[in-house]
């Protein structure tokens, strides 16, 4: 029984590790914005770079700090489901972005497709 | 002829079930975890819808004339201090110290009311400019996204509050406790989704 109280302690987090999160969490919030409203001098793609690269980081401190996701919860179910879930919104993301910017790119303007015309003719 | 040590076993020796369950809590913790997967599949298909048309503002504005970024910090704040709050509500509640676990929620239910301020406030904002939903794929998209959050805090809010009624009236109990962490999975969880918010709708807009 003491061994079980202890699991669902340790489950549902101390002072100290809520701490750890929620400092992290400030710091890698703090980030971007700062680069955002000091107007950082740094090239585009390095500050969107940044600002994913850390949004990334902090959902992952989100879910182990706060939602206490680890291997062994729910007998691996809960870090299987989030595994899954992960896949899926991967290939939602990255497919439609991919699928949709290409075929912008596949629209050609009416003046360049009258140029290959004339240039195959 | 049946194992007498074993009565439960089928004659023949086959089993038709699981014998041994790995867990013994009741399975309402990873089932509302499920319900979160599909919750984030909503937003990630939101999100995705973003993605394609936000930058398409049929001569409507765009989000740089629109965000005001240090207002969305101060919302951003509310949120992550409300995530820590409901933390610090868990670990009372474990402790079994009812009057400061209720304290905590009411807090968090104070920040999130305050983000929803913010974010109501920031809507009433972008209607008094005209940007509605009706204008461009951009702005049906962003309020599409940023609204479906903001319900999901309004309703969670509304959640909270009806369980400090609940542990006021039953105390602590088992069924009261699991709800708390129900809903501090819920809490955390849109919390979690504001971050995609604030990085790929708020900062990078501004930037673009």
């Amino acid at each position: 029984m003491s061994a079980e109280h202890h699991d669902t302690h340790e489950a549902h987090g101390s002072y100290r590790s809520y701490m750890i999160g929620f400092v992290l969490s400030v710091v890698l919030t703090a980030i971007p914005f700062w680069i955002v409203l000091a107007e950082v001098e740094i090239h585009l793609w390095l500050a969107l770079s940044i600002i994913f690269g850390l949004g990334a980081i902090q959902i992952m401190v989100h879910v182990f700090y706060f939602l206490h996701v680890t291997v062994k919860a729910e007998a691996g179910w809960q870090v299987m489901s989030l595994v899954f879930t992960g896949v899926l919104l991967l290939i939602v993301l990255v497919g439609s972005i991919w699928v949709m910017t290409h075929l912008n790119t596949n629209m050609m303007p009416q003046h360049e497709q009258m140029e290959m015309m004339r240039n195959a003719g | 002829m049946a194992n007498p040590t074993h009565p439960a076993e089928p004659v023949d020796g086959f089993d038709f079930y699981v014998a041994e369950d790995e867990h013994h809590e009741p399975g309402t913790m990873l089932g509302f975890w499920m319900y979160l997967m599909s919750d984030s599949l909503i937003f990630g298909i939101l999100f995705a819808v973003y993605a394609v048309l936000g930058a398409n503002y049929a001569a409507g504005p765009a989000p740089s004339d629109l965000f005001e970024i240090e207002k969305i910090l101060l919302a951003t704040a509310f949120l992550l201090l409300s995530s820590i709050t409901y933390g610090f509500a868990v670990i009372t509640m474990q402790e079994g110290k009812q009057k400061a676990m209720m304290l905590w929620l009411i807090v968090t239910g104070v920040f999130g009311l305050g983000f929803l301020a913010m974010e109501v406030m920031e809507f009433m904002h972008l209607a008094h400019l005209g940007a509605v939903p009706g204008v461009s794929a951009f702005l049906s998209s962003f309020w599409f996204l940023v609204g479906t959050h903001g319900l999901h805090v309004a309703s969670g809010v509304v959640w909270l509050v009806v369980l400090l009624i609940q542990v006021q009236k039953h105390g602590l109990t088992p069924a009261n406790k699991r709800r708390i962490l129900c809903l501090s999975l819920f809490w955390h969880f849109l919390d979690l989704i504001w971050i995609g918010v604030f990085s790929f709708v708020y900062l990078t807009g501004v930037l673009l």
